[in-house]
Parts: C-alpha cells; structure tokens; sequence
C-alpha cells in the first residue's frame, strides 16, 4: 500500500471530524473527499475508517456501488453522458459513442493526458432537454454526435490559452 | 412480553408480538424456507426472498424474516403465488451458481441444496448469462469462491458481529456484486485473522476451509512416519458429523478411527496443552516476580494472534512467548519422539486435527519452524476428519472405544481437556500457578468463577497465598478488543489475560462441525444458542474423569523435563517450544 502524504492524511481526518454528530456520516465524508481529490483509493478509505469505525470493506462497497465516486483519479474535465430513458431514446448512445471514438477512451476512463474522463450516467433528471450532456457542471442540452467534436475542440483550445499564458 | 392473534393457514395461534413471521410461524411448527437470515436476526438483509408469504395488511408477498407480525394478521404460506414465488427466488440464486454440487466440499450440509429441495426448483429454469466469478486460494486457512455465493450477507454480518472486524462486505452493484474482502483481496492481502466463522455460516460452498487431505494422502503414498494429534475441542464435536447428539463426546471412537485410518501414532494435543501450562505457568510467574510487562496474555489461538499483529503491534510484548499446544506438540515429536525412536525428524509428517482453520495459517508461519522444519505439517479440521473416516468405509459409530498411544506422550490431565473452551487456559493455568505459589494442590481444584461459553469478557481476582491475581478472559475480537485497548491506555488492573479468537473459544471454532437448524430437524429450535454450553459440558465432564487435573502433576511431562528439557523456560524448551511475534501491515 502507497501511504498518504502527512497533510492530505491530516485534510481527510478533518473532513471526517466535520461529521463526528452525524449519525450516518459515510456519504458525506466520502462526498467532499471526491470533490477535494476527484477520487477515493484505499488509503484513503483506511483512514476514513480509522475515523468512523466503519469497516474497510463497507466504505469500499460504498464507492464503488454509487458511480458518483470513483477509486482512480479522474481527468481535468469529466463529461458526463445521460443514458437515462428519455436521452437514450433521443441517441444519447451516439453522443457517447462519438465522445469515446474521439478520444480513444471507453466510459469510465480518462484519457491518457488526464485531461478528459467519460462517464455514462443513469438519468440526471434533465430529460425535457435530452440527450444531456454535462462537463464539469455545465450542461450541453440537445446534444448531437455531430456536434461532439466542437464541444472537445472548445476544450482544447482552452487548455492551449492556459499553457500560452504559462509559457508567457 | 405481550401476545398477538394471528392466524396462519386460517388456524387460530398467539405469538409473542415482535417477532417475525418466520419465527413465528416456527414457533406454530411450520418451517418456510430461508436463507440469508440466520441465527434470531444475526442477519438480517431481508435479500435472498426465498422466505416469501402472503399476509394481510401487506402489498403483495413479504419476506417473512423481515416482517413482524401484528395484531389480526392472516398469514398464508400455501398459497399457489407463494409457493411459486418461493420457488423462483431459488431457481433465480441457482440460475448464477456454479451447481457442481458433487465435488464441493459443503455436500450435505448445504442449505441451498436444501431449500432448493424444499421448493421444488427445477433444472435450468432461469439459463442465461453468469456473473464472472472469483477463487480466492491465496489464504492458508480459506477458500473463497464467488461462483457459490448467494450474496445472503451472512458471512459479513458474522465476521462484523463477532469481531467488529468487518473483513467482508458487499463490493460494486446489480449483476456485478460479490462479497469480498475491499479491493477484491485475497484473505491473504486484508486484516483477515482466518479464523473461519464465516465459513461456519456460508450457506453454500462459497466460503471453506483450504482442505489439505490431499498433503497427508501425499505423505503417507511417500512412506512418512506420518504422526496424528487431536485437539481437545475436536472430541467435544466430531460425534455430530455421524448424528450424536450436539455435545456428545466421542474420544474413544475417534482414536479408534484415527488408528484404522493408518497413523502411525495417534496423540492427544492435550499432553501439548499440559507443555504449554508448565512453560507460560512460568512465564507468568517470572513476569509477576521480576517485573515483566504485565498483562500476560495467552497464545494458544492463532485467530488472536493474528489480529494481535495487524492491531495492537505495539503490545505484542504483552502476548506470552509459548508456542500453541499442537506446535509445541509437533516440535517435541520431531525432536524428542524422534530420537527416541531414531527416526530423522524429515521423514516425520506431524497432522494435527483442530476445530480451526486460523492453525491452517499458523503451522506455516516462519517463526514457528525449528531449523527450517515445521513443527506441524498439515492442519485438518474437525470436518475434515469427518471426511476422512466416511471415505474410509468406517462407520463411526460401530468403532470400539480406544485408548491414545500411551508412549512418552500419551498422559494427559484434565487441564489439558478444558483448554478447549473460553476460561479453560487460564483456569488450567491458575491450577499449576496455585501450586506454585502455595507449595500445595488447591483443595477444590475448580475455578468455576473463570468458566463460560460465550463471547464477552469475564474476570476474576484471586488471592493466592497472598498474592493477588487479577484475571480476565475474552473470546471474539469485539471483547478483546475492549481489554486491549485498556492495556494501550495504561489503564489495565489486570495480571493474565486469556484471549480466544472465536466466541466461546475453541467448542465453536472455524472448523468445528456446522450448526444449522434448517438441516438437523429433530433438534430444538434454540439448538444455536445452547450448541457452545453443550460442547463445553462435553470437555468439562472429561476434565472431571481425569485422575490427574494439573499440568504439573502428569508424569510424562516430568519425564519430558527430567530427561530432554531440563527446567521450563530454560535455553532448550526456548529453542523448541517458544517464538516470536511481529506487526503486520493490514493491507500490504
């Protein structure tokens, strides 16, 4: 097992020490740590459970039982793809499709860069405006495979103007 | 305690209020089907449906383990929709195992098998697509194997219940759910202690004991001396395996059938328990007089150790340096037996019979070899000498009643018997203590304010010639855990502690024979709350048929130090029968 650095041990405990009067704490320690470090590994989780007293083996079903958290790290911008009911009879399987073919990533993956994670959700409550689509919060509505590439491009050239601005 | 009216296939009863309809119907002598619950409510997850009836005031059919029954309440077992239902929920758990009911080592005592029977599932009735499937044989002691797995949570509440370990839990979701250890481990990789209860519960074959018939088969077609050695909870317990009542003793028989099944020396660990007495009786004793660190805790279970060194690493000079009695044992045999006999300690295969899985791990521990040899070199559970004997064409109970080899170790004393079950270590221990702090034998040799059989904490304060002791005895890592952490506090009033893996000690041990009403239908209804106190009745009343009772007084011990160790604890018995411990990192 890799061990965590000093301070990320120390920002966990206090994350979990935010919760100490909740009676069912586990979700939302484990929510702000996703949102803090975009992922949740085991060290992580043995320190969570030091914390609470709840065994390993129960947080890590917890992790990996709701998709929302995630046990590897995830890219610069998570796309989130809706194949609930509504979007997947709207083509949101080709918007998915065209976002994997285009980045050389299955679901679930981050490319290689860690720029972009693609992930498939179960229905986001967004169904007037399917197939959706949301990249770090922002929603893409009425989302089209054709219009895949343009979203990624406006990314890229984002992430190009960052590095410009670096080099200068 | 109040009453409710119910009816159950229109027939009038009163039940206790609160219960669940399973239970209730139970008490009113019907038996449905059920699998994830078990053991009044241990678990509970309400997830198999296997369990489902009809009962008014409810939408649809209801798990009966879950849902309590009410003032009024009708409840229709029979019904053609629950009969069907019952029978689907089984076929849909068939139709994702792996059915290879032949070769698995849980034939007979499988209650899949056995509620399949009682619904009347039918082949193939639900072929599709399987779950991809698991085998862990990492561990020593376990084997786990997801294509038999129920998802029923058993196992997980009783590892949780037990020890508060929580080594298993449920793992992803929908069709991809298995229990494991986090991370999809093998035992070998998590804090698991192996101490086998979750086998004891496992309804299926998903969870076993990592047989090693195979190794002593090996050993004897290779022309070994191969020696055999029993535990004293083996004798308490191998008798339900041929239909004896739970807590019938049957030593007699199982030396006979130990002897037909070819061992070369048939040996009772109990002499080891007596070696073990004299060496930690001194042990405490020099700890107690010359300050050593205090409190003393026993070692004799490796599921105890084990949770000792991925833990409390930092109190593992509280545990005593002996070695458990069956590798004491061993190291004797392939020391002093095997000189006498002029036999190369090489060609000697030592199988020790335990009621546990964890020594299954433990005889394969680096630290426990003298010279590179192991003490011990295969661990068969008390079920897996079951599977010896039927093998064999023996049957058990036409076998006559014999006696242990009697040469050079083949005394034993009662304190040997009762090491068997929570308190008796220690109170064989305050035995020998006794003697050694009065210069005499207790007048009534019975620390009965040591005794018990279930898990939890007990503790005593003895005045011996002045002295006082403070005991305390704990069995289950939830309970140790407690005393444990008071000794990391400093706040400890204790001198010797007992420590025993598994609830109750040894009687209830990983390997010990399963336990389950569903199957054993002429036994009471409360057969797994008196199955622990019947067993340890059994090692009791042997204690009490022994002429010799303390350590100290049987005369093969004395030969044993008068002719090859000398004094206890001295430079030869630390080479043979003492070891050493080290903290373990949990998830390596």
């Amino acid at each position: 097992m890799g061990k965590l650095q000093e301070a990320a041990e120390r920002k966990i405990r206090d994350i979990c020490r935010r919760y100490v009067d909740e009676k069912t704490p586990l979700m939302m320690i484990l929510s702000d740590i996703q949102n803090e470090y975009g992922y949740i590994p085991l060290e992580v989780q043995e320190v969570v459970s030091e914390e609470t007293g709840i065994s390993v083996a129960e947080i890590y079903g917890v992790v990996t039982f709701y998709s929302f958290f995630s046990l590897t790290p995830k890219g610069k911008y998570v796309i989130g793809c809706c194949l609930g009911t509504a979007c997947y009879v709207k083509g949101g399987q080709q918007v998915i499709d065209r976002f994997s073919e285009l980045l050389h990533i299955a679901p679930g993956e981050t490319t290689e860069d860690g720029l972009f994670t693609l992930d498939a959700l179960r229905c986001i409550g967004a169904c007037g405006i399917a197939p959706a689509v949301t990249i770090n919060g922002t929603v893409y509505p009425k989302m089209t495979a054709s219009r895949v590439n343009e979203v990624i491009a406006t990314y890229l050239i984002e992430e190009e103007k960052a590095k410009g601005v670096a080099a200068e | 305690m109040s009453i409710v009216n119910i009816k159950i296939e229109g027939i009038p009863y009163q039940v206790e209020d609160g219960l669940t309809i399973l239970e209730a119907a139970k008490a009113c002598g019907y038996e449905i089907p059920s699998l994830c619950a078990f053991n009044h409510g241990e678990c509970n997850a309400g997830s198999c449906r296997v369990c489902l009836v009809e009962a008014t005031g409810a939408r649809g059919l209801v798990a009966s383990c879950v849902y309590p029954v009410s003032e009024g309440m009708e409840v229709r077992i029979n019904t053609p929709a629950a009969v069907e239902a019952r029978r689907h929920s089984v076929e849909l758990l068939l139709s994702n195992h792996n059915q290879n009911c032949q070769a698995c080592d849980k034939n007979g005592w499988c209650e899949l098998l056995h509620a399949a029977k009682l619904v009347g599932a039918r082949e193939g009735a639900y072929a599709g697509e399987h779950a991809e499937t698991f085998v862990d044989e990492l561990a020593p002691g376990l084997i786990r194997d997801t294509s038999k797995c129920i998802l029923c949570g058993r196992c997980i509440a009783r590892c949780q219940n037990a020890h508060g370990l929580g080594i298993l839990g449920f793992e992803n979701r929908g069709f991809n759910t298995i229990v494991s250890p986090a991370e999809n481990r093998s035992f070998a990789d998590s804090p698991c202690i192996q101490c086998g209860q979750c086998v004891s519960v496992c309804p299926t074959g998903a969870l076993m004991e990592h047989s090693e018939i195979d190794k002593v088969d090996e050993a004897f077609r290779a022309g070994k001396h191969v020696i055999v050695q029993a535990a004293p909870a083996v004798r308490a317990a191998l008798g339900e395996e041929f239909g004896y009542p739970i807590g019938t003793p049957v030593t007699g028989k199982m030396i006979a059938a130990l002897r037909r099944l070819g061992f070369e020396r048939v040996y009772d660990v109990n002499f080891g328990a007596d070696l073990t007495i004299m060496e930690e009786g001194t042990e405490l004793l020099g700890r107690l007089t010359n300050g050593g660190v205090l409190p003393m805790i026993t070692s004799c279970s490796p599921g105890w150790i084990n949770y000792a060194e991925y833990n409390y690493g930092d109190l593992l000079d509280h545990l005593s340096s002996c070695k458990s009695p069956h590798q004491m044992q061993g190291a004797v045999i392939k020391s002093y037996w095997a000189e006498q006999h002029g036999v190369d300690p090489k060609d000697i295969f030592v199988v020790s019979i335990m009621p546990c899985v964890a020594k299954k791990y433990e005889k394969d521990r680096e630290q426990l070899k003298v010279n590179g040899i192991p003490d011990v070199d295969a661990v068969l559970t008390t079920r897996e000498l079951a599977r010896l004997i039927m093998r064999s064409g023996m049957r058990f109970n036409k076998l006559p009643d014999e006696e242990w080899d009697q040469d050079i170790m083949g005394d034993y004393s009662g304190a040997g018997v009762i090491f068997g079950v929570t308190g008796g270590v220690m109170e064989a221990a305050l035995r020998t203590v006794y003697f050694k702090l009065t210069g005499k034998e207790k007048d009534k040799i019975t620390f009965e304010e040591v005794r018990g059989h279930e898990a939890g904490i007990r503790e005593a304060s003895l005045d011996i010639n002045g002295t006082t002791v403070n005991v305390a005895m704990a069995s289950g890592m939830r309970s140790a855990k407690i005393l444990l952490d008071e000794i990391r506090e400093g706040k400890s009033k204790y001198h010797f502690i007992e420590i025993m893996g598994c609830p109750g000690g040894c009687i209830n041990g990983g390997g010990q024979p399963y336990v389950r009403p569903s199957l054993l239908p002429d036994e009471d209804d409360d057969i797994l709350e008196t199955y622990k106190e019947k067993r340890a009745r059994a090692l009791y009343s042997e204690d009490e048929r022994q002429v010799i009772r303390q350590s100290h007084n049987n005369p093969q011990i004395k030969e044993l130090y008068e002719k090859y160790l000398g004094e206890p604890n001295s430079h030869k018995a630390h080479e043979l029968l003492h070891t050493t411990y080290q903290a373990k990192e949990r998830f390596r």
